[in-house]
């Protein structure tokens, strides 16, 4: 077993190769969930999912329930979904509004929405005299040491110190800012509905995926192909490809090679961003009324700041991966070391027209909904790379694509011209990760 | 009293057989087509699969219960034949590395119930239908209800829209749906 190595940690990573027991031992993922997702910046999720008093979304952050609940003064807080009283789960819907307060269904102790305790049945006479009541803070719900809210998006960190959420996100903010410019009044608001969709691989494997250039020619050829021939018979009815396949023939028309010519940029605690977006100024009549739009609300200049935003992913470490062009993100929830959940949540540009959120629904609906026509290969892989990951066959997993030719200059680290396909991104989340596991505390 | 006799009068028609227009009974060709379509999904003959479909027909697939369309909603499947048709492509390409593995599907359909019938024939029925389906050694196990809106036509019933409302869509999905339930 691996137990008498752990203090060792740090051999596990090289920079361009990484041990396979990262990624399938058991012991591993638990010191994960302490040393990572329980102490660093965690999605939980959008501020309008409650937008009313008492309204709540339950969220696990690392290995904890919690609730995420609007409160009467408007704030949204983060509270351990358990009753200290003999710890039962408080909500047990995953959302729901909880009227003016919390009441446990088990002996009725209530809370009000910022987890402090409001009421213990006979509590005058049951706890006279002993060490519980009101005064004692452990009577209350527990709430998450901290809580912060970028542009309506809520994070939850579980640890007293370590870096405020704008410093931890660094220029990885520029996913919040880019799905928010884009909306002419600078705000979005959730669709209602989550796909949620559970992957049978170690969580880094899907986020390793994220900006692995090289992979979606491969992966998803089938799907390109068939979509391409598809809006090929399309046309040659109509006059006209529908832009939603566009999104889908892509990936057989973007060839291997062709890859190579987007960038990644590779920032601290390991956040990254894939450059590049498929189909990325249509010049049809919908999106020439939304530019209208958007020059009106911001002027000429940073209306096209903002729609030449340059991005396909960005990738928030170790959780989130968003792609803001499409107002949508995937939220990545471990379960255990093989087991990993995906949330998968599609926002609406306030005040945009109505056929710009439709083409991102389509995207939303045709490759994030469980019945994807792009992701069912992807699975296929991460369960095939944790299988073989499982094997003896060999020990390490390699990163070496493009290894010693990235750039490296203002604290980040850019993959060089015509290296898309570098493996720059996996070095630079492992780099986070060993930083995180090995770190003195 | 006359409200009691008005309840008893309803529910007689509830027990009684719909009769098509034309003679026919439509409870039984309602259920021959569902049944045969059922049997087409699972034999994988997807382009006859798709023919089920009017050449407008839509598959469709909420991801919950209380939505009323596919314009502008979220949904699991809201499929026409030129998709439904890149999904078929999809699954036969040689290099649809999913559907490498074994794989297979079960439906049973039942409880069909007539919900009207125009007079020129077409139909909307209710059913209910399970699946079961087996990947590489995992079985799992789908239930819902199905809505078929079915246009007459000289060669049979097609469908104008099929809404599936998926029990298991409430819940997470352990893997992915790669075809129509």
């Amino acid at each position: 077993m691996l137990h008498e190595s752990v203090p060792n940690l740090a051999k596990f990573v090289e920079p361009d190769r990484v041990r396979r027991e990262v990624y399938t031992d058991p012991t591993i993922f638990e010191m994960e969930m302490q040393r990572i997702h329980e102490r660093v910046w965690i999605y939980c999720g959008h501020e309008t999912q409650v937008p009313k008093a008492g309204d709540y979304y339950t969220v696990q952050v690392g290995r904890q329930p919690m609730v995420m609940v609007r409160g009467k003064d408007g704030t949204v807080n983060v509270l351990y979904n358990r009753c200290p009283h003999r710890g039962s789960m408080i909500c047990g819907d995953r959302s729901g509004n909880t009227g003016e307060f919390f009441r446990c269904s088990y002996h009725a102790w209530t809370f009000h929405h910022d987890g402090r305790l409001k009421n213990i049945p006979m509590m005058e006479s049951g706890y006279a005299g002993t060490r519980w009541g009101r005064d004692n803070p452990d009577c209350n719900m527990k709430r998450a040491a901290r809580v912060e809210n970028y542009r309506g998006f809520v994070f939850a960190s579980l640890a007293e110190d370590g870096p405020g959420l704008l410093e931890f996100l660094g220029r990885s903010k520029v996913a919040f800012d880019d799905i928010c410019d884009r909306s002419p009044e600078g705000r979005v608001e959730v669709v209602p509905n989550c796909f949620r969709v559970i992957q049978h691989s170690n969580w880094k494997i899907f986020l390793e995926n994220q900006l692995d250039a090289l992979h979606p020619s491969v992966t998803h050829q089938s799907t390109g192909r068939a979509a391409r021939e598809v809006e090929l018979q399309i046309e040659k009815r109509t006059g006209k490809i529908p832009l939603s396949y566009h999104m889908l023939s892509a990936f057989a028309t973007v060839t291997i090679e062709k890859w190579d010519n987007f960038q990644t940029l590779n920032y601290p605690h390991g956040h990254c961003i894939l450059t590049g977006y498929m189909g990325l100024r249509p010049q049809d009549p919908d999106t020439l009324e939304y530019e209208r739009v958007l020059t009106k609300a911001y002027g000429e200049k940073r209306k096209e700041e903002i729609l030449t935003t340059n991005i396909h992913h960005v990738l928030i470490y170790p959780g989130l991966s968003v792609q803001s062009p499409l107002q949508q993100l995937r939220a990545v929830r471990p379960l255990s070391v093989d087991k990993t959940l995906t949330e998968i949540w599609h926002f609406r540009l306030k005040g945009a027209p109505e056929p710009i959120y439709r083409r991102a629904l389509a995207y939303y609906n045709l490759v994030n909904s469980p019945a994807t026509l792009i992701n069912a290969d992807d699975l296929e892989n991460f369960w095939k790379a944790h299988q073989g990951l499982s094997s003896e066959g060999g020990d390490w997993v390699s990163f070496h694509r493009h290894h010693g030719r990235d750039l490296e200059r203002d604290g980040m680290v850019e993959t060089a011209p015509d290296c898309g396909t570098s493996e720059a991104p996996m070095r630079n989340q492992m780099k986070a990760w060993s930083q995180y596991m090995t770190a003195e505390r | 009293m006359a409200k009691r006799k008005k309840a008893v009068k309803k529910a007689a028609a509830a027990r009684k057989p719909v009769r098509g227009t034309n003679g026919h009974d439509t409870q039984h060709a309602v259920e021959q087509f569902l049944y045969r379509q059922a049997e087409i999904l699972d034999g994988k003959r997807w382009q006859e699969y798709i023919d089920l479909f009017a050449d407008d027909g839509m598959y469709w697939m909420p991801p919950e219960p209380s939505h009323t369309t596919w314009d502008g909603m979220p949904a699991i499947f809201a499929e026409d034949r030129n998709l439904m048709t890149v999904r078929m492509k999809r699954v036969l390409h040689p290099d649809a590395w999913s559907q490498r593995p074994l794989w297979g599907t079960n439906h049973v359909v039942g409880n069909v119930v007539i919900e009207r019938e125009s007079p020129d024939g077409d139909v909307v029925a209710r059913s209910r239908f399970h699946m079961m389906e087996l990947r590489r050694d995992d079985v799992r196990h789908f239930a819902g209800s199905y809505v078929h809106h079915l246009r007459k036509t000289k060669d049979g019933y097609r469908i104008k829209l099929q809404r599936v409302d998926m029990t298991n869509a409430q819940a997470a999905y352990d893997y992915v749906l790669q075809v129509w339930v």
